[in-house]
């Protein structure tokens, strides 16, 4: 048996308790431990996505308990395509805060190893139960990492993002406790063939179970209308774990997008297509949503949380097409979406460093110095987010409408996309402007300390809009591999034979 | 028996939803234990209630209680154990940065 595939998730595991034995006062130590660690889980993932490029799937049963009696973890394209999207987000928002903000807590890198470590582990494993526990721990890490840095506007929005998310952990405890009562089973493959053959008398039993999961994971992905935690959240934390948590909504996504075609897919019997009729209208909703909120935000960082939730809406219209083209173009937007958003996290504070009490609100204020420099990544960043040509977001609504064209809710989705994708640019055109264009010279009583070098800041910014253009660049192969992902996602049964068959394959 | 555990179960997740939506934190605090309570006593009676059957293979059982079910139920109580202490430190946080005890930090008592 191979171990390559539970590398991702002791790694970071590791890397966590051995920072907490560095101690605190050794900050260089732990800067440089962690972006060591960090930069390992990359290779790894990348390894481990070149192990499974060809379509075979790694099974990993801890302590050889067979499935479905032990747990196992399982990696398939789509796992190793989530990995390599959190490793390099990871990498670039771990750059960003070693040159300072860690310092604001005594446990930032601890609590950003365990934090990748709950997200591995989320992706990586084939066990309802063992997904809430991986669910528990990355969000566990995710409440210290918001809290880093104190402030009051921050506890209250940690107040209401740790309250909501234990709510959602106590529905996600009463669903798989319904499917475990109904079906006797935890294992995601042994459900999905548990779910297919149930009696008719016990099917709205789990259809009620995977709707109250659907809840859960439409909490966590942010979908309307549970998407009211998130702008607080984000647009409250400190630069560099608002960027890391550009992955966290896309965990819900992926967990849609991991259960429901595996469980209650075509083949499940009284429980098939279980989300279909909920999917497509909600992403739409969300997305528009998202996009007036931008337009209505009155400060940046705010903006680009409501930018955030546009994103999701896009990415689960993508999924909720229910075609393989469609999750295609959804997996090829969700590493878009998230590098972009976490680029105009960054920018965000760096803009906001420079401008004093202003902050990040939408005030006309002093120039931003230097403006040439920060206008220019803002300018592509916006471009980014906001899906126009020629950069990797406009291909991936492209993409997405391309899918869309036999759809029988074309029109709505049409129209839903294009009018949030004006409203969104709309909103970061007036940001823009504001900005960069308008500075009054009479605001300059509002008095700015000294700046760090730009170079400095603006790199992982660079780097993470370079990763867009990678995307932009070499979009055919990696929407071929997207494509590669969504077919195996489609079709369970090499999912359920790899696992539930181990030895059965040569 | 059963009527009894999911009355129990119904009541405790009622109590819990009704303080949850409550405008203070201890009762929000409080509301989230009572869910915590309930999911417990659910997920434990998904193995189905069984009195004086052995959970693990012993020589001459008549019949056996899931093992399973206590296995979550602990990993259950554990994190939700560690969620609430984590939850009330972070109202004495928000009561004493925010000066009062409302969720949104706005009102006044």
């Amino acid at each position: 048996m191979s171990h390559w595939a539970i590398m991702p998730v002791l790694l970071p595991w590791l890397a966590g308790i051995l920072l907490l034995l560095v101690g605190r006062n050794r900050l260089g130590w732990q800067r440089g431990a962690s972006v060591v660690a960090t930069l390992v889980q990359l290779g790894l993932a990348l390894a481990l996505a070149a192990e499974v490029g060809d379509g075979d799937i790694l099974v990993y049963a801890l302590g050889e308990w067979p499935a479905p009696f032990g747990i196992v973890l399982v990696a398939d394209r789509l796992a190793a395509w989530m990995l390599v999207v959190t490793a390099l987000l990871a990498l670039f928002a771990l750059l960003y805060a070693i040159r300072g903000d860690d310092a604001a807590g005594p446990h930032f890198h601890i609590l950003f190893q365990l934090q990748l470590f709950g997200l591995n582990g989320a992706f990586l494993t084939g066990d309802l139960f063992n997904l809430f526990v991986f669910f528990e721990i990355l969000l566990i890490a995710s409440y210290g990492l918001l809290l880093h840095g104190g402030g009051r506007k921050r506890t209250r929005a940690g107040l209401h993002f740790v309250v909501v998310n234990l709510v959602g952990s106590s529905l996600f405890l009463f669903a798989v406790g319904t499917l475990y009562g109904v079906l006797g089973t935890l294992n995601m493959a042994d459900l999905a063939a548990k779910v297919a053959a149930a009696p008719a008398e016990s099917a709205p039993l789990v259809r009620v179970a995977g709707l109250l999961l659907f809840a859960v994971f439409a909490l966590k992905a942010a979908l309307l209308p549970f998407y009211l935690w998130l702008p607080a959240a984000y647009g409250h934390a400190s630069a560099p774990v608002a960027a890391l948590f550009a992955i966290m909504t896309k965990v819900g996504a992926y967990s849609i997008l991991r259960v429901y075609p595996l469980m209650f897919g075509p083949d499940a019997g009284g429980s098939a297509r279980l989300i279909e009729p909920w999917l497509l209208p909600l992403a739409l909703a969300t997305l528009t949503v998202g996009a007036l909120g931008a337009l209505a935000s009155v400060r940046l960082r705010q903006q680009v949380a409501y930018l955030v939730v546009a994103s999701v809406g896009s990415l689960l219209a993508g999924f909720g097409l229910g075609s393989a083209e469609g999750v295609a173009a959804g997996l090829y937007y969700l590493p878009h979406s998230t590098f972009a958003a976490a680029a105009l996290f960054l920018l965000a504070d760096v803009i906001a460093r420079r401008r004093g009490a202003l902050d990040d609100r939408l005030d006309p204020g002093p120039a931003v110095a230097p403006a040439g420099v920060l206008g220019g990544l803002f300018f592509i960043a916006a471009v980014a987010v906001a899906g126009l040509p020629p950069l990797s977001g406009f291909l991936g609504k492209f993409l997405t409408l391309r899918a869309a064209l036999g759809h029988p809710l074309l029109p709505w989705i049409m129209a839903t996309v294009l009018a949030a994708g004006l409203f969104g640019l709309i909103a970061l055109a007036r940001a823009g402007s504001l900005l960069f264009f308008r500075p009054l010279a009479s605001r300059a009583d509002v008095g700015t300390e000294r700046p760090p070098a730009v170079a400095e800041e603006a790199l992982p910014v660079i780097g993470l809009l370079l990763l867009v253009l990678m995307l932009t660049l070499w979009a055919g192969p990696l929407a071929d591999a997207a494509r590669e992902i969504a077919d195996q996602v489609l079709e369970p049964s090499h999912y359920l034979r790899a696992v539930l068959e181990p030895g059965g394959r040569p | 028996m059963e009527l009894l555990v999911a009355l129990s179960v119904g009541v405790l997740t009622a109590c819990g939803a009704y303080l949850v939506l409550r405008a203070r934190t201890f009762p929000v605090v409080l509301g989230l234990t009572f869910l915590s309570y309930a999911v417990n006593l659910f997920l434990f009676a998904m193995g189905r209630l069984v009195v004086g059957r052995p959970p693990v293979i012993a020589a001459g059982a008549a019949g056996y209680a899931d093992p399973v079910p206590q296995a979550l139920v602990l990993t259950a109580i554990v994190i939700s154990f560690a969620m609430t202490a984590f939850v009330i430190v972070l109202a004495l946080k928000a009561r004493a940065e925010l000066g009062n005890d409302h969720v949104d930090g706005t009102h006044e008592p």
